[in-house]
């Protein structure tokens, strides 16, 4: 099985319903990646606030902070290899990147992804 | 009056005691004072504050720490104070603090912002009291452990949260959802449960609900007695603190004070009335220091007042709260704000004001964030020009939660729905649609007058704090936040926008507290207008000769608000009659300490 790591940055939550205001996107996300969990991928997600050690244990995340900065976050990682960098991609962009059956894509998709 | 139950409440009380109550009634003092009894009854006692602004140090005379401290002169007591700000740097530093060297500065400085807000401030804090109170090897050492709860309605939250949390952990079924700063709370759930059943478990818990014979005191606590019993706190009793009986007769004024006692009494609620009760009488003056502190409850010869042998007038009463008024109304619009320790008369205060302005033909909004808010019935009626609101936070939380699913909810299908629903139910929602409410309250000083009356000082730091946590969010941010959220900060700080007036009594606690918040709100850049000095039994016609010598033991601290504190103050004496409704709260605007010192009461 596939593995999909999400590493988020410093949030109080994963909706940020906490924020000043709540970020669509990251409700949509939310319920996406939950969604590819449904679809034998198996998926992880670490918040640099909550989880700092999955942070800190990773090679990848690690060297991709370093080069990048906070920037980089959200970094989405595919069997360890870097698939996105800051930015949450939409569910259609999720199924591709991923390799999930295209039709099993559910949602119309409203706006373009923020990755091109 | 002291039964044989009753008695038992100070001789064998049990292991935990909640002291709570409406802000000002004594809990502190009362708190201090049991502590104090127990400890020379050979107890070992555990005295705590979960007040962001204790008292315990000024009351005890010692300096206290988050740390079990001896108290000098009272073998065998104990206390400390849970620091919310301290618990939550010690949080931080717990959590940040392995990660420094390893992970990049820039990830370990975003890691410090995101938990430099209020949540991780209550959060902290809440985690100091439930090891307190849930884990037994915490507090082994002690017999008995006094909590001096911060004033209600923070109270309430506090107690509330083990069961609100305790119950949220059980209902989160994906894992995603909003738990703050607490990661690993699933794991902290034993010491909740504990915490819980510690609370509700009759032998090891008794709330002790202070109050003075005050309508809005005794109102508070009835409404503090039936929503903790209905939370299962169900061993309660009664302290009745400030009970005064005119020893001469011929004084109208001790004898008005007395029947204003003896009618809140009368009035008061059946099932207060019949827990047991202690009854604690007027002293003469606050009992500060172990050595006064043990004459409360009778293990030091009692208090015997002491008049002066002659009365030195007020050096200066400062502005008539007329004058005052006068020069808020020059402003035309704009936030008046009375903010100061819990019972020094900020409601009174604001509410006359607020009758004033709206009597001299402005259009007025009355309101306040204080969960324990009884502007409604201060005021008495309705009155032209004159809007009286509240900002209740759960009704805040609730239209705050339905408007967010509201904007969601095009975009996001029933899985998504179903996990915002469960985000929203997470602590820190409450705090923000209360700071929303707040902000736009605020944001009415733009058209015409808003006064606010403030919740007590411990909530009102927390929610400056956040609004300077929110200040730093929101600049950052490129969401759409509110006009009213963005332009709080920058309101609150304009002198020509907001007017900031410190409401105290002329006793040692409420003044240094309105002193503390003073340069804490100077340091978050609000400059406070002026200071007024209520309830001031200085200049009364009095002959009672506890009443007198309340007045005498006045001078130090008005000369402190005069000389060191403010840069404008008025002084309002004490009035025999209750400053309720329209008619008496004028006559406060109107009727300020004259200069000879002579009083219409």
């Amino acid at each position: 099985m596939k593995k999909l790591q999400v590493f988020d940055p410093p949030m109080c939550c994963s909706t940020g319903v906490c924020g000043p205001s709540v970020d669509p996107a990251l409700v949509s996300f939310s319920s996406d990646l939950h969604w590819l969990a449904n679809q034998r991928l198996a998926v992880e997600r670490y918040n640099l606030a909550q989880q700092p050690q999955a942070f800190a244990a990773n090679e990848v995340v690690k060297a991709a902070l370093r080069e990048f900065g906070n920037e980089c976050l959200p970094l989405i990682l595919l069997d360890g290899a870097i698939l996105s960098k800051g930015c949450y991609p939409k569910r259609d962009e999720l199924a591709r990147l991923t390799g999930v059956e295209a039709n099993a894509v559910e949602l119309p998709v409203i706006n373009r992804s923020c990755c091109s | 009056m002291n039964s044989e139950k009753t008695s038992n409440l100070l001789q064998h009380p049990t292991r935990i005691l909640f002291f709570t109550g409406k802000g000002g009634v004594g809990k502190t003092s009362l708190a201090c004072a049991a502590a104090v009894d127990m400890a020379a009854r050979g107890k070992r006692v555990l005295l705590v504050s979960t007040d962001p602004a204790s008292n315990l140090d000024e009351v005890l005379g010692v300096r206290l720490s988050g740390q079990p401290a001896a108290i000098p002169g009272a073998d065998g007591l104990f206390a400390l104070n849970i620091d919310p700000e301290a618990a939550a740097q010690a949080y931080r530093d717990r959590v940040i603090g392995p990660y420094r060297g390893v992970l990049p500065d820039a990830a370990i400085h975003s890691m410090e912002e995101q938990m430099s807000g209020a949540c991780t401030v209550e959060i902290a804090a809440f985690d100091e009291f439930t090891k307190l109170l849930g884990d037994p090897h915490t507090t082994a050492g002690f017999d008995h452990i006094i909590f001096d709860t911060a004033p209600t309605g923070h109270t309430l939250r506090l107690l509330k949260l083990p069961a609100a949390w305790t119950g949220f952990i059980a209902g989160n079924t994906t894992g995603t959802s909003c738990l703050g700063p607490l990661s690993g709370l699933e794991t902290q759930q034993s010491l909740y449960d504990s915490s819980l059943r510690a609370l509700t478990d009759a032998s090891t818990t008794t709330l002790v609900l202070v109050s003075r014979p005050e309508r809005s005191a005794l109102a508070e606590a009835e409404r503090t007695r039936a929503e903790l019993l209905d939370m299962g706190v169900s061993n309660q009793c009664l302290f009745l603190n400030g009970a005064f009986v005119a020893q001469d007769r011929t004084d109208t004024a001790a004898c008005a004070l007395e029947a204003r006692g003896q009618s809140a009494l009368a009035a008061m609620p059946e099932a207060l009335a019949s827990l047991p009760r202690i009854q604690v009488p007027l002293l003469p003056y606050a009992p500060m220091g172990v050595q006064n502190l043990r004459r409360v409850f009778g293990s030091a010869p009692p208090f015997r007042a002491t008049p002066p042998r002659h009365r030195s007038p007020v050096a200066d009463p400062g502005l008539p709260l007329s004058a005052l008024i006068d020069e808020l109304e020059s402003m035309g619009h704009g936030v008046v704000m009375t903010m100061g320790k819990g019972g020094v008369g900020k409601t009174t205060v604001a509410a006359a004001i607020a009758i004033e302005l709206a009597h001299r033909g402005h259009h007025v909004s009355l309101s306040t964030t204080d969960p324990a808010a009884h502007l409604a019935s201060t005021v008495g009626e309705a009155i032209p020009h004159l809007a009286v609101s509240r900002i209740d936070p759960a009704l805040e939380t609730r239209q705050y939660s339905a408007a967010v699913m509201a904007k969601a909810a095009p975009q996001l299908d029933a899985q998504g729905m179903a996990l915002l629903e469960e985000d929203l139910r997470s602590p820190c929602t409450e705090e923000i649609a209360v700071f929303s409410a707040f902000a736009r309250t605020v944001a009415e000083g733009a058209e015409g007058f808003v006064v606010l009356d403030t919740a007590p000082t411990g909530h009102t730091i927390l929610l400056l704090d956040a609004a300077e946590a929110y200040h730093r969010d929101v600049t950052r941010t490129m969401s759409d936040v509110p006009d009213a959220v963005r332009r709080l900060l920058p309101r609150l700080r304009d002198p020509a926008f907001t007017r900031v007036l410190l409401v105290t009594l002329p006793e040692a606690t409420p003044v240094h507290e309105a002193a503390r918040l003073q340069d804490d709100l100077r340091r978050a850049g609000i400059q406070p207008y002026a200071w007024i000095v209520n309830q001031s039994f200085a200049d009364g016609a009095f002959r009672d000769p506890v009443l007198v010598e309340r007045g005498s033991r006045e001078a130090p601290y008005l000369a402190e608000v005069h000389e060191r504190l403010a840069t404008r103050f008025t002084v309002i004496p004490w009035k025999p009659a209750a400053p309720v409704g329209p008619e008496l709260l004028r006559e406060l605007a109107d009727d300020s300490l004259a200069l000879e010192g002579t009083s219409k009461g």
